[in-house]
């Protein structure tokens, strides 16, 4: 009895070992054909336009209606303490550091990443893969790089836009409706909000989404059983470790970045 | 779709993340503040600095001019040693008095810089020499009790 619970505790531990170390030569594969992926950029630029491009309205409509949320009720708690004039500083850091890089990459994980899951998945299943191996055609260079690059290149623009609109959502709500200042806002935010600190570790962030975003959903397209039932198992996995992912390397983010904080 | 509309599509995508990236730096954040790339250290002993914290503003005359670099205590005197970087292109006369203030009544705590009237200039690596404390909420409360309990009573 114990000794089969151990077995079982066992086997699952070796097979995410194994997983991790597939994945981990995966990418290394992946980063040795991107260069022969380049040499044909327009397959790179076509999988950015599909990525970035069409997820572009989910996340400006997103990012507006978070930083609206945001305006509102940050001002609601902030009145409160008499400091209505701080809405900008609380919408700015919340929407830059965090909501931007997080919100975004959960978005472009279920937009975007499921997507290129399903597509190579169905590549895989339709053996259009091995064909291409037939035809001396790297699948690697030619299917999985440029997908992987698009979500990498992506990703940033995207958290960017998303905090960009989720600002101007909490102007909206603060300055327009409720009537906060609109200098105070502004500046007070200016004041707050450092470039290198607030603004570029949030970049940084986006990129890190972005990468393990782009390989998951690769990776599990690429590694799925080849069958309908297999692609939508692949799918449901990409969405599900993508945002677990995300979370889990946002705390680890957030705790180097901004640790002992003033 | 044809691979030219394709080809526009991403390039308005991409200036437009770039733009929101410019917008987060310029209007957001305060990259085009006070230019910090060219800077010189000034130091400063306070016998108390209150809430003061790295990366606080130093400003003279209501402007910022700098930002505090590092915090320490000094065991030797017993006082708070600030660091602080200021930008080259503003220079302060070697009398300046450096106070600790506050922004509004529980704003922020900043270093303020008062001029004098020294014909020699702050080099980098210079100490104020003259320097005032961070008022203490409690220690001016403690006063003003200990002022009224003074006064007879009507």
């Amino acid at each position: 009895m114990i000794a089969g619970f151990l077995r079982t505790l066992g086997a699952m531990a070796i097979d995410g070992v194994w997983r991790l170390g597939v994945v981990a030569r995966f990418f290394g594969l992946l980063l040795r054909y991107s260069g022969q992926s380049f040499l044909r950029l327009h397959l790179t630029i076509r999988e950015i336009y599909f990525g970035g491009v069409l997820s572009f309205l989910i996340i400006a409509v997103s990012g507006l209606f978070v930083g609206m949320v945001l305006g509102l009720q940050g001002y609601e708690t902030l009145q409160r303490f008499g400091s209505g004039d701080a809405l900008g500083v609380l919408v700015a850091l919340s929407l830059v550091r965090e909501l931007g890089p997080v919100v975004a990459g959960l978005l472009f994980a279920s937009r975007a990443g499921s997507a290129i899951t399903a597509e190579i998945g169905l590549m895989k299943t339709t053996e259009q893969l091995k064909a291409m191996d037939m035809m001396a055609v790297n699948p690697i260079a030619r299917v999985v790089a440029p997908r992987f690059w698009g979500g990498v290149i992506s990703m940033p623009l995207l958290a960017a836009i998303f905090s960009m609109m989720g600002v101007l959502g909490g102007w909206l709500i603060g300055v327009v409706l409720i009537g906060v200042d609109g200098g105070a806002f502004w500046s007070q935010m200016q004041s707050a909000v450092d470039f290198r600190h607030d603004v570029l570790n949030g970049v940084i962030k986006s990129v890190v989404f972005g990468v393990a975003v782009s390989l998951i959903a690769v990776f599990e397209g690429y590694d799925c059983t080849p069958t309908a039932e297999g692609v939508s198992r692949a799918i449901t996995r990409t969405v599900v470790s993508s945002a677990l992912t995300i979370l889990a390397l946002d705390f680890i983010l957030t705790s180097f970045m901004f640790r002992g904080m003033s | 779709m044809s691979r030219t509309v394709l080809d526009l599509w991403v390039g308005v995508f991409v200036l437009v993340g770039i733009g929101a990236l410019f917008f987060l730096a310029l209007r957001v954040g305060n990259l085009a503040g006070v230019d910090l790339s060219e800077t010189y250290t000034v130091r400063a002993q306070f016998d108390n600095i209150g809430g003061l914290k790295v990366r606080a503003p130093v400003k003279s005359a209501g402007v910022v001019v700098g930002r505090v670099d590092s915090i320490s205590f000094d065991t030797n005197s017993y006082r708070a040693e600030v660091s602080m970087s200021i930008a080259s292109r503003y220079e302060f006369p070697r009398d300046t008095i450096g106070l600790i203030l506050t922004s509004g009544l529980l704003g922020e705590q900043y270093i303020g810089l008062d001029p004098g009237g020294d014909f020699d200039m702050l080099q980098g690596g210079d100490r104020l020499q003259i320097t005032q404390s961070a008022v203490v909420l409690e220690n001016l409360i403690g006063q003003f009790l200990f002022d009224r309990s003074g006064t007879p009573a009507d």
